[in-house]
Order: structure tokens, then sequence, then C-alpha cells
């Protein structure tokens, strides 16, 4: 059986890499993939909480935040078909038209 | 074992209605010529006011619904009907800029509607799940709202911009609920209370992470400092009566989330709160409004100016009194609508496509059109918190409760920048009254629409400044006790 104490870790790296990614990627489409890490991390916790307490709760969430997350994905990607229509770049350093 | 009954579909009526109205405005959008959309608009329009109707309903009946995963209680009710009253006034200032901009399609107003419902769930909720799923549902319609001038090029950006730092953002709070559960095993609020104030008083080292990451993903929402990057960019590229909406609805919602679980649910670990709380709400008030001073965008200076007003909101937070509860409860309300009432003005002002917003553009407002000019200098008077405003009444409620609080030096800052702010504001003022030449505003007359929306923020403004106990005493009420621990704990 694998301590709760590890899953946690392995959560907080994923987490970490995702929150890093968002920060040093450039395109849009690896950005918008760091935050599909960084929720499913927040899985990863949810889940390994839920085995530690003994309480199904945290594992009925995983499936509210799966739902959320698959929402997001279909809004994202709509979004970034339009700045791409419009733009014709994927990158997130070409998008500073709003700068001063 | 959980079980519904008919009571818990009477404490959650208004949200039901909105939801109702909005899925019937997509049923109904595909059947409707292009050039009747707008009666979508004033369909919607009717969804607020039942929806308004609905609220004072929940009213006569107040408890807990859906296994204590939602209250209707005073503090509800009372964001319940400030959404409401946001969504109208966007409603109104949206249908003639809809058609001028060629964006008209009834889909908008839906996505106003369930924007509102996101943010009543977000407010009502007393269980962090259902919280995360009413802050989703507001932020997916907003993302989309921002970005609805499809073929315009900023849209798209200011959208792409909020969806990525907005679920980014999401994730850190998610992240915070993750924790709190496991080290409590509940994410309900009261029973998180009871458990953190049984445990005693300072929590542990994870527990103040979890905390901090919760805060992170609500600093987005409510764009303070250091989290408030996203908010110029979008403020300016999303089209102006959404960023109306956008600046007041959704914070609104967030400062909701962060009373309940700041002072709410975590008061046994209050000295953690407060210390984030304090810095966050000095370094908003700084940045806020130094960095409006340097703007020559009347849409990214009201941003900035907006940041600025989050600062203030969370010195009340901070004294973490009822008398601070009630001090950010009218002052959400005032600034609801002049925030409002500014962005639904800039709209016509700046023409078609939106073009004049520099600040030059307003030379010689004053004289070519009086009545808009004179709104305007209302909305930039209250926000600069002038005497006789709501605005200023607002900002002594908040002070005042930070000085009771003994919070004497973030009020020095709250003031000083306060009167930083004055600068920025009476500029537009001066360019419009006091230069001469000729505008670069357009001179169509505004639509009746608008004009009702702007009497409306404009009478609200004046009423509020002059009779603030109308108001105040109903603050007062739903400030309830159990936010007062904050300060004893401290």
């Amino acid at each position: 059986m694998v301590p709760v104490s590890h899953v946690l870790a392995l959560s907080v790296i994923l987490f970490g890499l995702g929150a890093a990614g968002f920060i040093v990627r450039r395109n849009i489409i690896t950005i918008f993939m760091c935050i599909e890490l960084m929720l499913n991390a927040v899985n990863l916790a949810f889940i390994a909480f839920s085995r530690y307490l003994g309480d199904p709760d945290g594992q009925i969430f995983v499936f509210f935040v799966i739902v959320v997350a698959a929402a997001e994905a279909a809004m994202g990607l709509a979004i970034i078909i339009a700045v791409q229509r419009n733009r014709q770049t994927l990158s997130i350093d070409d998008l500073d038209s709003m700068k001063l | 074992m959980i079980t519904v009954q008919a009571s818990d579909f009477i404490r959650i009526l208004p949200q039901e209605i909105l939801s109702a109205f909005a899925i019937l405005v997509m049923v109904f959008e595909p059947f409707l010529p292009s050039s009747r959309k707008v009666v979508l608009g004033w369909f919607s329009l009717l969804g607020v006011v039942a929806a308004g109707a609905a609220a004072v309903r929940t009213s006569y009946s107040l408890g807990p619904a859906f296994n204590a995963s939602i209250a209707a209680d005073p503090f509800s009710i009372y964001f319940i009907a400030l959404f409401l009253l946001v969504a109208a006034l966007c409603l109104l200032g949206s249908f003639n800029y809809l058609q001028r901009d060629n964006i008209n399609h009834g889909e908008f107003y839906a996505l106003i509607l369930m924007g509102t419902v996101g943010m009543c769930f977000m407010a009502a909720s007393t269980e962090l799940i259902m919280i995360f799923l009413g802050l989703e549902i507001s932020s997916l319609s907003t993302y989309v709202l921002a970005g609805f001038k499809r073929h315009d090029g900023l849209s798209n950006e200011a959208s792409l911009k909020y969806f990525l730092l907005g679920s980014f953002a999401t994730a850190f709070f998610l992240y915070g609920i993750a924790f709190v559960y496991g080290l409590t095993g509940t994410t309900n609020l009261m029973t998180l209370s009871e458990r953190l104030s049984r445990t005693g008083t300072g929590g542990t080292p994870l527990l103040w992470v979890a905390i901090v990451l919760m805060f992170i993903g609500l600093g987005f929402k409510v764009s303070t400092a250091p989290f408030h990057v996203w908010t110029p960019d979008v403020y300016q590229g999303a089209p102006a009566p959404v960023t109306a909406f956008l600046s007041v609805g959704p914070k609104a919602a967030a400062f909701a989330v962060i009373l309940r679980i700041f002072l709410g649910a975590f008061h046994a670990v209050g000295s953690v709160s407060f210390q984030m709380l304090w810095l966050s709400a000095i370094l908003t008030m700084v940045v806020g409004n130094l960095a409006a001073l340097w703007q020559s965008n009347v849409k990214r200076l009201l941003a900035y100016s907006a940041i600025a007003h989050a600062g203030y909101v969370l010195v009340g937070i901070a004294a973490g009194s009822a008398e601070g509860v009630s001090a950010v409860l009218f002052y959400l309300t005032v600034y609801a609508l002049m925030n409002v009432g500014a962005f639904i003005l800039i709209a016509p002002i700046a023409g078609t496509g939106e073009r004049a917003l520099r600040v030059e553009d307003y030379t010689g407002l004053g004289y070519t059109r009086p009545g808009v000019a004179a709104c305007l200098t209302v909305f930039m008077l209250s926000l600069g918190g002038i005497p006789t405003t709501a605005g200023f009444l607002g900002k002594f409620y908040l002070f005042r409760a930070a000085i009771h609080a003994h919070l004497i030096g973030l009020v020095i800052v709250a003031v000083l920048t306060s009167v930083v702010s004055v600068y920025y504001y009476l500029r537009l003022v001066v360019v419009m009254y006091m230069r001469e030449g000729q505008p670069q505003a357009t001179s169509e007359p505004l639509p009746l629409a608008l004009r009702v929306a702007l009497a409306t923020s404009v009478i609200g403004i004046f009423v509020l400044g002059l009779f603030p106990l109308l108001l105040k005493k109903k603050g007062e009420a739903e400030a309830s006790p159990r936010h007062t621990k904050l300060a004893q704990v401290r």
C-alpha cells in the first residue's frame, strides 16, 4: 500500500510543473495543457485524501472537477480558434496589442 | 441520507428562474431574424425582474437548502439583489451597443443571465465545491462575453487572457479546497468552522498554505495586486457593456465568497487571513491608483480604478468586524452603481467600434453633449469619493470600520491613495469642461434603454449619498454575528 504522503508529493510536483509550465511556455495550447495538468494534480490530491480519510466525498468531487475541466476545454479551444483565425498566431508573445 | 424537500427549491428560486430564462433565450434565438434580437434582450430583462420577485419570495422562507450546501440567508439575498441590479443595468446598456457594433446575437443575453446565476450561487453557497461550481458557471459565461466581438482582435485577446489567467487562478482555488478537505475531512463551511475552532486557534502550516492558495484564486477574481495583471487588458479589450458586467459582478461575488470563507469559516485561523488581507489591501491600493495616473485610454484608466477600489473593499474586510462587513456590503452596491454607469456611458461616447477611447477624445464634451458629460462627471466624482455622492460615504464607512479595528496604518495609506485618485478622475472632468476643442466623440442621441440605466445609476448615487441609512440599516442586519469573530481572535 502506497502511503498518502507519496501520492500527495506526486500531486504537489504535478501542480508545480503545471504552474511553472504556465509561466514559462509560450505556445497557447501548451499553456492550456499546463492548466489541465494542474487540475489533474488537484484530482489526485482529492483521491489521496479521500482514501486517507476513508470518506467517499473526495472521489465525488473529482467527478465535478472533471466535468468543469471538460467544459473549460470546450470553451478554451473555441477561444483559441477565434484567436488563431484573427491573428494567425498561437504564440502568447504576439498577443500584446494592448500594452502601453 | 440526503433528502430533498420542496422548500429547498424555493430557497434557490431566483437562480432557477434565471436559468429557465437563459435556456428559453437560447431556444428562441434561432427563430428570430437578426433585426428582432433585441426582443430577447427585453425578455431577459423580464427574467431578471422575475428573479427579483422570486428573491423577495425566498426572503420569506430563509434557511439552509440541499443538505446545507446552500444557505438562503439575508447575506445571500442582499448579494442576489445586487447581481440582479447589475445584470439589469448591463442589459439596458447593451441593447443599442450590440446592434451598432454588429454583434447582435441572442446568446449575449443568455450568457449574461447564466453568469448571474453563477454569481448568485457563489454568494449563496456554504459548501466549497458548490462555491467552485458557481465560480466556474460565472467565469465560463464571462470568458465568452469578453470575446463576444468574434472578429475583433482586441476582444479575442481579452477573452484569451481572461480565460487563461482565470483558469490558472481557479486551479489554485481548487487546490486550496483539496487541502482543506484533506485536513478537516469536510468542505461544508459550517462544519469546517466548528472543527477548526475545536482544534484551537492558529492552525497548522498546511492549513495556512490552503488558505493562501484559496486567497490567490479569489484574489484573481477580485483583481487584487499582485494578481491584477489581467485586469487592464481584459477591461480594455472586452465590449464596454461586458466590461461593466465584469468589473462589478464577478468581483462582488468573489468578495461575498471571501467574506464567507475568511471571516466566517476560517475565523479560528484569523491571524493568517488578516496579514494576507492587510498586505494585499495596501499593495492593491498603491498599485491601482499609481498606475491609473499614467493611463491615456479611458477604459484602462477605469480598469486601474477598479483595481484600486478592490483595495478599499479589502480594507473593510481586514477590519474583520460586523461594522466592516456592513460597510463592505454598502460599498459594493455603491461601486456597482458608479462603475456600471461609467462603463455603459463610455460605449456610446466611443462610437462604433469603440474608437474614441483616449482621454483627449473627450475634449469639449461638456459643451457639445452637456447631458452625457454631466452624467460622466457624477460617476467620476463618486468614484473619486467627493462628498454628497455615495462614493464618499462608502469610503467613509469602510475607513471608519478600519479605524475602529485599530488599523491606522492601513487607513492612512487608503486616504492618501484615494487623494491621489482624485487627480485622474478629475482629469477627465477637466478635459470635458475646460479645454477648447471639437470632441472626437460621436453625437448620436442616447437610446431610451441606456437613458433609463444611467438615470437609475445617477439617482442611486445621490440617494445613497444623501440618505445612506436606507441601505446601511439593511447592510447592518446582514452582517451576521458569526462574521465578527475575526476581530476577537486577533
